[in-house]
């Protein structure tokens, strides 16, 4: 489904990706861990799309197509979502017109027509129930006044109302409590199909706990250092990344 | 002599002769006021970059490069717009033309009938050309001198009107043109109404227009203001309204600016009496090679007053957009309430905005304060946006649309409302 290869991308001059490589096939669940710094965000933006950075070298293939060439908007219209590790707030945007721009301008996208009001009520009803997401919520604006664990909620809520083909949790668990957590892996492993696939960012084992992942890679220093099953993910809970900075530091 | 005070003489001069060769009588101001404004042109001339008040506004430059000329020639529409559920008057080529509707409680006629009628005689003559000097500016008074005949509005004492009044101002100029609008406005004692003045766009040769409005608003009397500028490239304006308040009075201003080529507006508030509100809100998309100058002042005489100013710009292009709002507190204008905020987004690089708040305060027991921001559209707000499949425009515009709600909100009307974000979107080129 997406193929990374030897993606190495700046910021303001200083490399921050040093070369990553990763395959992710269709119904298959990536976990990537790593301390803080590492690179982790700045490879789900660069795929997002973000301007910010600048990819010097390598290519991201997204079924095929190059997906660096893409524009942010039509990446996501070919089925990519970020769940932000920090959501933006936009006063006077409200969630419902703007999940309804974006879903008409994908649709657009693929050449169907704007959908029917009812069966976008109907959708939104469904995809709240999915997350618990509190309906009061999705009539305001986009994030303004969230608290950080309903912002995350609301990622997955648009993450099903959209249901793309590639998404990438960005420490989608960070600031939510055991129950919303719950609540958030559900809604992803109901989400989850042969189709598409999934690209989590965690600094806990314990969303692995809910999140099932098929592989698990450690991203220190702007290359994937270590890859191996969930059970690395357990590893890494108990040991710490001591032994993995001492092997990989700069010289 | 310089030349350039030369120039300046040259451009007043050469505008009067145009005007008094062109303009029909004026009959509704009384000559020692006409005799004062066309004193008061002679001597200052029209406002150059030079003049403090017109640091970014050249109307010398613009009368001289776009108004060497007046023919004074207009086209009748052929059709008049109309808002359902309102009470229509329509201001054609500058002159007051016909009211559609009515309803009790409420007086509308020219100013022309106004003053020569038993009924409202004494009130033209009590307020009109009183509060808008001719020596307070150069285009209050070239109005003054030649203003046509106006329209005049009184709303009776303790009643709410329901239906809004709508000014259409409609002109169509076969000729270049020069017109002087007015206004004047008695809301009475506890009374309420709403008052449209809209802009209207019109084919045609260019005009400029110095449409000056004066507003009385009396003890407990509610005035609800909206200004809708909607006009082309053919459009020049010098506008100045002028709303005095007595005690317990509330006055609420919207002005939306969505077109035009040259609007310069004067929007003038004097709380005369204690217990006073009074709002001056803003929304103006400039767009094009448009100058868009909007001076407020907000003058607190009396004690216990409130005032509020809200001015959003959004710049495209090459357009300029100024907010100089002033705000004078008194030395008897204690418990002082004014706060002023203006807003601006810049949607190109070749834009400009200029803001100058300006506060005197005389009092010491006051709550002022006074904002201002100019920025860009909020980059992570539109790669998040985009990142759900919004393409490029449509982000922009959610944003923008959201910069503007709260502005829009203000307009209680639904029809006008939905005219208002019509008007809005269109102009988001
Ligand atoms: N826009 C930027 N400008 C400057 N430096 C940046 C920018 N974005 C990222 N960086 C730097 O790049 C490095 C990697 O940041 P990134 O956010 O990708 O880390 P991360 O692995 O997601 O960390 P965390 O676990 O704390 O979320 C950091 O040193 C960060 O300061
Ligand atoms: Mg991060």
């Amino acid at each position: 489904m997406i193929t990374i290869k030897n993606l190495h991308a700046s910021v303001e001059g200083k490399e921050i990706l040093k070369g990553i490589n990763l395959e992710i096939k269709a119904g298959e669940v990536h976990a990537i861990m790593g301390p803080n710094g590492s690179g982790k965000s700045t490879l789900s933006s660069v795929i997002a799309g973000r301007s910010d950075y600048e990819v010097t070298e390598g290519e991201v293939l997204f079924n095929g197509k190059n997906l660096l060439e893409l524009a942010p908007e039509d990446r996501a219209r070919e089925g990519v979502f970020l769940a932000f590790q920090y959501p933006v707030e936009i006063p006077g945007v409200s969630n419902i017109n703007f999940l309804k721009t974006a879903i008409n301008e994908i649709r657009e996208y693929k050449g169907m027509p704007n959908i029917e009001a009812k069966d976008f009520l109907a959708l939104v009803k469904e995809k709240q129930k999915l997350v618990e997401l509190d309906g009061k919520l999705a009539n305001r604006s986009v994030n303004e006044g969230f608290s950080g664990g309903e912002k995350k909620r609301n990622e997955i809520f648009q993450m099903a109302m959209l249901n793309p083909v590639f998404s990438i949790l960005d420490e989608t668990d960070s600031g939510l409590d055991i129950d919303a957590l719950r609540i958030v892996a559900n809604g992803v492993n109901k989400l989850r199909s042969k189709e598409n696939a999934f690209l989590v960012i965690t600094h806990y084992q314990r969303l692995l706990e809910y999140i099932v992942p098929d592989f698990v890679h450690v991203l220190y220093n702007g290359k994937i250092v270590k890859s191996g099953t969930k059970e690395l993910a357990l590893e890494l809970e108990e040991k710490g990344y001591d032994d993995i900075k001492k092997q990989f530091e700069l010289a | 002599m310089s030349l350039a005070l030369e120039n300046k003489t040259s451009t007043s001069q050469n505008l009067i002769s145009l005007l008094n060769s062109t303009a029909e009588k004026n009959t509704i101001i009384g000559f020692e006021q006409i005799g004062e404004a066309l004193q008061y042109i002679e001597a200052s001339g029209i406002p150059t970059a030079k003049n403090e008040e017109y640091k970014y506004c050249n109307t010398d430059a613009i009368l001289r490069k776009e108004f060497k000329q007046i023919g004074n020639k207009f086209s009748t529409p052929a059709t008049l717009p109309s808002f359902d559920a309102a009470i229509n008057v329509y201001m054609i080529n500058g002159r007051f033309h016909s009211v559609a509707g009515a309803e009790k409680g409420i007086v509308i006629s020219s100013l022309e009938e106004a003053a020569g009628s038993s009924a409202n005689g004494a009130l033209v003559k009590e307020h009109l050309a009183v509060h808008a000097l001719p020596s307070s500016d150069a285009f209050t008074a070239i109005n003054t001198a030649y203003c046509q005949n106006g329209v005049f509005i009184r709303i009776e004492r303790n009643t709410a009107i329901q239906l809004p009044v709508f000014i259409h101002h409609i002109t169509q100029a076969v000729e270049t043109a020069f017109i002087n609008p007015r206004t004047l406005i008695v809301a009475e004692s506890g009374s309420n109404c709403t008052v449209v003045d809209f802009y209207h766009a019109a084919e045609g040769a260019n005009y400029f227009s110095t449409h000056t409005s004066e507003i009385v608003v009396k003890e407990n009397a509610h005035l609800n203001h909206l200004r809708i500028q909607a006009e082309k490239e053919n459009a020049f304006s010098v506008h100045t309204i002028e709303a005095v308040q007595s005690a317990d009075s509330t006055y609420d201003a919207s002005t939306f600016i969505f077109g035009g080529n040259l609007v310069r507006n004067n929007h003038l508030v004097r709380l005369l009496g204690k217990n006073i509100e009074s709002h001056l809100n803003g929304l103006i998309i400039g767009t094009k090679n448009r100058l868009i100058d909007n001076h407020t002042y907000i003058d607190h005489a009396m004690p216990n007053c409130n005032s509020n100013e809200l001015y959003k710009g959004v710049a495209y292009d090459k357009a300029t957009i100024v907010f100089n709002g002033k705000i004078m507190v008194r030395r008897d204008a204690q418990k002082t309430n004014a706060y002023q905020s203006s807003k601006n987004i810049l949607m190109s690089d070749d834009a400009t905005v200029n803001t100058k708040p300006q506060l005197e305060i005389y009092a010491d027991d006051v709550k002022c304060s006074h904002g201002t921001s100019t920025g860009k559209v909020d980059e992570e707000a539109l790669f998040y946006l985009k990142a759900r499949g919004i393409g490029d425009t449509s982000a922009r515009k959610l944003l923008l649309q959201a910069f503007a709600q709260e502005l829009i909100d203000k307009v209680e009307i639904p029809a006008l409302q939905e005219n208002i974000l019509n008007l809005f979107e269109a102009s988001l080129n």
